[in-house]
């Protein structure tokens, strides 16, 4: 327990870390997403295809290849940034199509009644989409939307072993330091981790409750 | 929601605009990657003051005419998919046990499972795999099995769960009046009519199991990506580490889209309609949609992690 207490500094400093990378990444995964999703059902082919190839690609590899390519492929090609930066653009590029495939699928729910009134009053794409399905889509959208950001908070850890010292990296160096209390300290760090998914989960599954009443 | 309803067929002049947006996004999409492509094939000038050939030189890619490499590859990839397998047959299992103690009528057997199923579902599978490294000193091989098994388990038996009480009640009370004790009505009527309610969920699962096995790079298991990149860019040189890198992310590629592809094939078989019951599952990201306009598409989508 004393290797825990002793730490508890780099334990906050990679709890920050691990903070600040969910944050960046969730809110870039959050725009891209949007993006993809209207391209997805835009009226242009073009624009559906290259949405849909961009999706199954990324979703197809793994996290470990896309930080993989982002911390050794990349500074290859002459991009010069930080870690930090460069698993915050991996972790950005692999979940913004699980936000796209939520949103979507939010879009796909609203019942077909809905956009057809919509349309026969003769409201545009842009406006139908805006106005009447879009407010419908997000709140069914909200609680999987909560669920993709939960699995990005734990894929931060994965960025750990890119160098960036984050949680699971502060978790190693501690061990490297004190193998003695291996247990308390992963233990510790795994408590870091559920304060933060499980009241999101709380969060994800009350939401869920109130928009299927109100359906 | 169909697409169509959104927009009115186009006409001849819309299709007209359509397709010269097409044709221009299409144009920029081929120019970004021919930039990239033609920025990758630069010939590039080391620290060392040495010139090396661009990316698409022969000599950055002749290794690949070796059998060798090839059969290194392959064990690369034996790696992979044995590790996915022997977690899915353990992840299945747990998965059954987790469903059952969920669903158990017993209280002091329902609570205790729910907490630990909380607990496994809210933790990075990295951090368990480190777990089971450190603390049992078991190897990266086990190590990898065990956090992947563990957590795709606990997700599993949500899944199950999720497809036990979406069942409708007769089957249960139906069980129950002809004389079957409790337990034996969730094994043989309750169960195998959830599991195969819930299959092509669980095979979407297993896909981001086998996509996950990717981890195990991190605790030092010679899988595909250490095996390919790491010790063949070691033995043949360091010029071919992005021809190999490459190679992986293909081969992943396929592997994983050749099962997503069967996941789908098998939910339209079925054709379930796990979508709604998946919908009551927390964590299973993308599942949620909540009507059934097209099943085929719903309930498939993968979890991130």
């Amino acid at each position: 327990m004393d290797a825990v207490i002793e730490n508890f500094p780099t334990f906050l400093a990679g709890f920050g870390q691990t903070l600040s990378l969910f944050a960046i990444a969730g809110l870039g995964a959050f725009v891209l997403g949007v993006i993809v999703a209207t391209l997805r059902i835009s009226p242009i082919a073009s624009f559906r295809t290259i949405a849909t190839i961009y999706t199954e690609v990324v979703r197809n590899t793994p996290l470990t290849l896309v930080l993989f390519g982002c911390a050794f492929i990349l500074p290859y090609l002459d991009v010069r940034l930080d870690f930090f930066v460069l698993a915050a653009i991996g972790l950005t590029v692999y979940t913004s199509p699980f936000v796209a495939e939520a949103i979507r699928s939010g879009v796909n729910g609203v019942p077909i009644g809905q956009a057809e009134a919509a349309r026969s009053i003769g409201l545009t794409f842009g406006q139908s989409l805006s106005t009447v399905v879009m407010p419908q889509a997000i709140r069914m959208v909200i609680p999987p939307l909560i669920n993709v950001f939960i699995a990005l908070v734990k894929n931060t850890s994965v960025a750990g072993a890119f160098f960036v010292v984050e949680l699971f990296a502060a978790a190693r160096i501690v061990i490297n330091v004190r193998g003695d209390q291996v247990i308390a300290i992963l233990l510790a760090v795994a408590a870091f981790y559920l304060v933060v998914t499980i009241p999101l989960g709380q969060l994800a599954a009350a939401l869920e409750k109130r928009v299927a009443v109100l359906r | 929601m169909s697409q169509s309803v959104l927009y009115d067929a186009p006409g001849p002049k819309a299709r007209r605009r359509s397709r010269i947006i097409s044709i221009v996004a299409g144009v920029l999409v081929i120019a970004g990657l021919a930039w990239l492509i033609i920025t990758l094939g630069a010939e590039r000038v080391t620290a060392g003051g040495v010139t090396q050939p661009g990316l698409w030189d022969a000599s950055r890619w002749d290794i690949f005419l070796d059998l060798a490499v090839w059969r290194a590859i392959g064990r690369g990839v034996l790696a992979t998919l044995q590790m996915a397998a022997v977690a899915a047959v353990l992840a299945i299992v747990i998965g059954i046990l987790f469903s059952f103690g969920r669903t158990a009528k017993a209280r002091w057997i329902r609570i205790p499972t729910a907490v630990v199923l909380e607990f496994f579902r809210g933790m990075p599978v990295l951090l368990m795999m480190l777990f089971v490294l450190l603390v049992f000193s078991t190897g990266s091989y086990w190590a990898g099995v065990a956090g992947l098994a563990v957590y795709n388990g606990a997700i599993i038996g949500e899944i199950l769960r999720a497809g036990i009480v979406a069942l409708p009640k007769g089957q249960r009370e139906a069980g129950l009046s002809i004389g079957l004790t409790p337990i034996a009505t969730r094994f043989l009527i309750e169960f195998p009519q959830a599991f195969r309610q819930m299959l092509p969920i669980i095979i979407a699962q297993l896909v981001v199991l086998l996509k996950d096995t990717a981890l195990a790079y991190i605790v030092g298991y010679t899988e595909l990506l250490r095996q390919v990149v790491n010790r063949l860019s070691n033995f043949y040189g360091n010029e071919y580490f992005f021809s190999l890198f490459f190679v992986v992310l293909l081969i992943y590629l396929a592997i994983n889209l050749t099962l997503s592809w069967i996941a789908r094939f098998v939910a339209r078989k079925t054709g379930s309609h796990a979508g709604a019951a998946a919908a009551k599952v927390p964590g299973v990201e993308g599942t949620q949609a909540i009507t059934m306009q097209r099943p085929a598409d719903t309930g498939l989508d993968q979890t991130p992690r």
